[in-house]
């Protein structure tokens, strides 16, 4: 053949060679600025846990595993962790189910429609701390508003009351109550994130399959279990991860409402390790109670990306 | 099996009056056909039958029981999508299943009725299968499958055949129509294709900005069409349709017949005719051209008028000269221009 | 697998969704209005708050779901002559900005590189880069106090600058890719066939049509910064530097008093202009997070 050929292979491998060279290009600066900025941190945390550190002093002292051994044993470390199960379950159950009822309510047209749906939102939508510091208010001991309505409805304040005689309930220094407070809170900015999560799977199933669910003579329950859920479960999943990682690690609720208490009772390890660290100045058993996090948010996340790839239906 | 009475139903969405006042009777067993392009308003009329469009007026009964209110899902009815709907979720026995475990037969029961109608499609060999392993044939006899398993009083069909390949489409339609005979349930059928309709119904219902235009035999309304948008519908190549001496003609290409190769009649209408381009289909001639002294008005100005001959019998066709054709008189159907309905008398059956 | 539909249940034109639950009219009304109190209570209590007089604000008796005395303009006066609450609203703008740029310039290319360029590997460094979203300030907090220290930025808004774009790029650059696949390939083919380089085609034909997409996370980068508080919390100290989520937090509450009235007013009114522009955007983000599970 002519010498066409010959040339042509080596133009496409100077082009192919350019295009290497403008992907790597265009991609290394984000690159770098995360591998640096996430990477040079997350190796700190983890030289830190290993150390004795104090943000006062300069002093580095390797201790090994010492700091993971004394939490192991420490009773607010045993609590904390319990209560970032404790937090994060009992989250992620409430915010499924009503997620999943207000999605369906949300299926629904109807007048106001998109009134309700920013007012719904606002939890997500608006910075957490600011949202958060009008639940301070809400729960506060001597002018919370929820106090108020109860006493009104005579619930509470009064010799035979339900809740009590007291004229207000201590949503946050009360220790059972102060934790039902933070799941209450994280339930509420959370909610909203699942529900629209749910609602895009909703949209997502064709209204053939549903329509031919109701000709078949399937109710709504049996649609709704039978038919829509599992053809949307990997978006389900997607909630629930998603759920889950902005719970789990959340310090805000409990820096915002209670500090921890009362007496330490409320902390989770995410609190905990700010607490320590920056409040305590114990850097290195602060990095320690923080990397506690990490298998836990890497195994979750690992186990639900799996399940979701596989749990692919169409 | 039942009868369906369809009374004067409206089904309006806001200012869209989707079906305009329909009213049908479709006997015990019958196969009919809803015939219209998209938006005639076929489909709505299908969906306001099985319950899934609320009707703004009108009754509907299917037997003798008025199901107006009726959510789909007590009507007793079966349905299959274009899109087969099937579950992607459940394996093709449980696709099948569904609608009887959503009465709550027993398992036993429900293994039978799933197995008999499996074999009748000849999928039995698929049950354990997921939806996204089938092919396109295989899905549509699973959603047929799944329709039948119960026993329904009506069974609604909307464009099943278009989603699959042209060469499975002749045997799917072939097969249909077997099982109609076997099963023998009222069944209604909704296309745009009008090579299906022809070939599958008992009666064709033309319609049309939601209304039935003509409800027949195939033949009938092949032959005889009611007006001039019926006329133009069916066919391939449609029925030409000209304005000639204050009158709407119309006559299929197959019956514009060259003088010379062929005899006319007497009574015969004769019509010169300007041959500007000719198709040679291998079996057919098509022969595009106009006729001088009659415009083509009914059928869209500067359409050509359009001769099918077949191939064998044809000698000689001069292209871009006039040619003397003819039609049979009883092959020529006349139209009022006022209101396009046809003004001939049907010839009896 | 996920539908362009818009998420938040909108419905198909032309066609009511005929959707029967198992509620009817009333309680369906009642459930929904229920939700919406739930969601929207404490920022009407902040609404009516902001305007409450002390006297009737502080007192347990008086109705906190209205006024018992005419409203004031008091709180917020004091909120914008009193304190830094200007100043706060300024330095979470500026901050926001500059993040918004940093993140497009890392962003926007990278995720080109990665969704057009790159090929298969391209996918699953897009995955490894949306990951390091998910990695928990509350993690890399106090090492990243040391390194901001080390940079020399400490207690300064600046600080937080360079450490926002650890959030937002990840996340930016996930969504940016999968704007980027939904345009056709032809298009950046036919401008190179017209004579432009790769990059030419790219900042030429391909960036035009992906205004929307960068749009979307402008609008994410700057309510991701706005809303941002462990940082905030922990590298900046100085009154003037705060940010607005930080600064009405810790600086409107001295010892135990706290300032309600200014307090809930500065909370609300730096919460939804952020809440509005997030709520037009926010079909999108979901878009972007249901899409892992597509790829």
């Amino acid at each position: 053949m002519s010498l066409a050929p010959a040339k042509a292979t080596a133009a496409e491998r100077a082009s192919a060679r350019r295009d290497a060279l403008l992907a790597v290009g265009m991609i290394a600066p984000a690159v770098l600025f995360i591998v640096l900025l996430v990477g040079v941190p997350f190796g700190l945390a983890i030289y830190y846990s290993l150390h004795d550190v104090t943000t006062g002093g300069t002093a580095v002292k390797w201790v090994g595993l010492s700091h993971f051994v004394e939490l192991v044993g420490d009773r607010n470390f045993q609590q904390a962790l319990g209560n970032t199960i404790l937090f994060t379950v009992g989250t992620l159950v409430t915010v499924l189910v009503l997620g999943t009822i207000l999605a369906e309510l949300l299926m629904r047209d109807f007048r106001g429609k998109w009134v309700v749906r920013f007012l719904i939102l606002l939890p997500w939508t608006a910075p957490v701390a600011l949202g958060l510091i009008g639940w301070l208010w809400m729960y506060d001991s001597v002018f919370s508003p929820i106090d108020w309505f109860l006493r009104q409805v005579g619930l509470l304040g009064s010799r035979d009351a339900a809740l009590g005689v007291l004229p207000n309930l201590y949503w946050l220094g009360d220790k059972v109550l102060a934790k039902v407070s933070i799941i209450v809170v994280n339930v509420w900015r959370i909610l909203p994130l699942a529900t629209v999560i749910v609602l895009a799977g909703l949209n997502s199933v064709p209204r053939d399959v549903i329509e031919q669910a109701r000709v078949d003579r399937a109710g709504y329950f049996r649609r709704l279990f039978q038919v829509i859920l599992p053809m949307i479960s990997p978006i389900l999943m997607i909630a629930v991860l998603f759920t889950f990682i902005f719970t789990v690690a959340d310090m805000i609720p409990i820096f915002i409402l209670t500090r921890g208490g009362p007496a330490n009772s409320t902390n989770t390890l995410a609190s905990l390790a700010f607490f320590t660290g920056i409040l305590g100045g114990n850097l290195g058993r602060g990095a320690a109670i923080a990397l506690f996090l990490l298998p836990v948010l890497g195994g979750v996340s690992a186990v639900l990306l799996r399940l979701i790839r596989r749990s692919e239906v169409t | 099996m039942a009868k369906l009475t369809v009374r004067d139903v409206h089904t309006h969405f806001g200012s869209v009056k989707a079906v305009d006042g329909v009213s049908l009777d479709v006997r015990d067993g019958e196969f009919l056909v809803l015939l219209g392009a998209s938006g005639s308003g076929k489909t709505t009329l299908m969906r306001t039958v099985a319950g899934l469009e609320k009707l703004t007026s009108g009754e509907v009964s299917i037997g003798d029981r008025v199901v107006n209110g009726l959510p789909p899902n007590d009507r007793n009815i079966a349905m299959v999508f274009q899109s087969y709907a099937l579950y992607p979720h459940k394996s093709v026995y449980r696709n099948i299943s569904f609608p009887l475990e959503a009465v709550r037969t027993s398992k036993e029961k429900a293994r039978e009725r799933v197995e008999w109608a499996a074999n009748l499609f000849g999928i039995g060999h698929l049950l354990d299968r997921k939806p996204r392993m089938l092919s396109g044939g295989e899905r549509q006899r699973v959603a047929l499958a799944r329709a039948l398993v119960r026993e329904p009083n009506l069974f609604l069909l909307d464009e099943p055949l278009s989603n699959l390949d042209a060469k499975l489409r002749h045997q799917a339609r072939h097969e249909l129509k077997k099982l109609h005979g076997r099963i023998g349930i009222t069944t209604i059928y909704v296309t745009h294709d009008q090579v299906e309709a022809m070939g599958l119904g008992e009666r064709v219902a033309v319609m049309n900005f939601g209304k039935i235009e003509q409800i027949g035999k195939p033949s009938d309304i092949y032959r005889e069409p009611a007006n001039t948008f019926v006329a133009r519908f069916m066919g391939s190549p449609a029925m030409n349709l000209i304005s000639k001496d204050g009158d709407i003609l119309g006559f299929h290409p197959e019956n514009l017949l060259p003088v010379g190769d062929f005899q006319p009649d007497p009574d015969s209408l004769r019509l010169n005719f300007h041959v500007s381009g000719l198709e040679d289909l291998g079996a057919d001639l098509l022969l595009y051209g106009s006729i001088p002294g009659a415009d083509t008005t009914p059928m869209g100005e500067g359409t050509d008028v359009i001769a099918k001959l077949p191939a064998r019998l044809v000698s000689s066709i001069k292209v871009d000269a006039e040619q003397e054709f003819f039609v049979r008189e009883r092959y020529v159907n006349r139209f009022d221009p006022a209101t396009g309905r046809r003004t001939t008398a049907p010839a009896t059956a | 697998m996920v539908s362009s539909a818009p998420a938040t249940g909108t419905t198909a034109p032309g066609r009511e969704r005929v959707r029967r639950g198992f509620l009817g009219g009333t309680a369906f009304y009642l459930t929904v209005a229920l939700f919406t109190v739930f969601a929207a209570l404490p920022f009407y209590v902040m609404l009516i708050t902001s305007f409450k007089r002390n006297s009737d604000l502080f007192n347990p008796e008086a109705n906190p779901f209205w006024f018992a005395q005419p409203p004031t303009f008091d709180h917020i006066t004091l909120l914008f002559t009193d304190t830094l609450f200007v100043r706060w609203l300024l330095n979470s703008f500026m901050v926001g900005g500059l993040v918004v740029i940093i993140t497009l310039l890392l962003a926007v290319p990278a995720a080109y590189s990665l969704g057009r360029l790159a090929g298969s590997w391209g996918e699953v460094l897009g995955i490894g880069i949306f990951l390091t979203y998910l990695v928990p300030p509350t993690l890399l907090f106090l090492p990243f106090a040391k390194v901001i220290a080390a940079l020399d930025l400490q207690n300064s808004i600046w600080a937080l600058v360079v450490a926002y774009p650890t959030f937002t790029v990840p996340f930016c650059t996930w969504l940016m890719m999968g704007f980027f696949k939904g345009i056709p390939r032809d298009i950046e083919e036919q401008a190179m066939v017209d004579g432009y380089s790769r990059f030419g085609a790219f900042t030429r034909a391909v960036l035009p049509l992906a205004v929307p997409g960068i749009l979307t996370i402008v609008v994410f980068a700057f309510t991701l910064s706005t809303s941002e508080f462990v940082y905030a919390l922990t590298f900046v100290q100085d009154s003037a530097q705060k940010t607005v989520s930080i600064g009405v937090a810790t600086e409107l509450v001295r010892g135990d008093v706290f300032k309600w009235g200014p307090l809930l007013a500065g909370a609300l009114i730096a919460s939804i202009p952020v809440a509005v522009l997030y709520t037009f955007f926010i079909d999108h983000f979901v878009a972007g997070l249901t899409a892992v599970a597509g790829e």
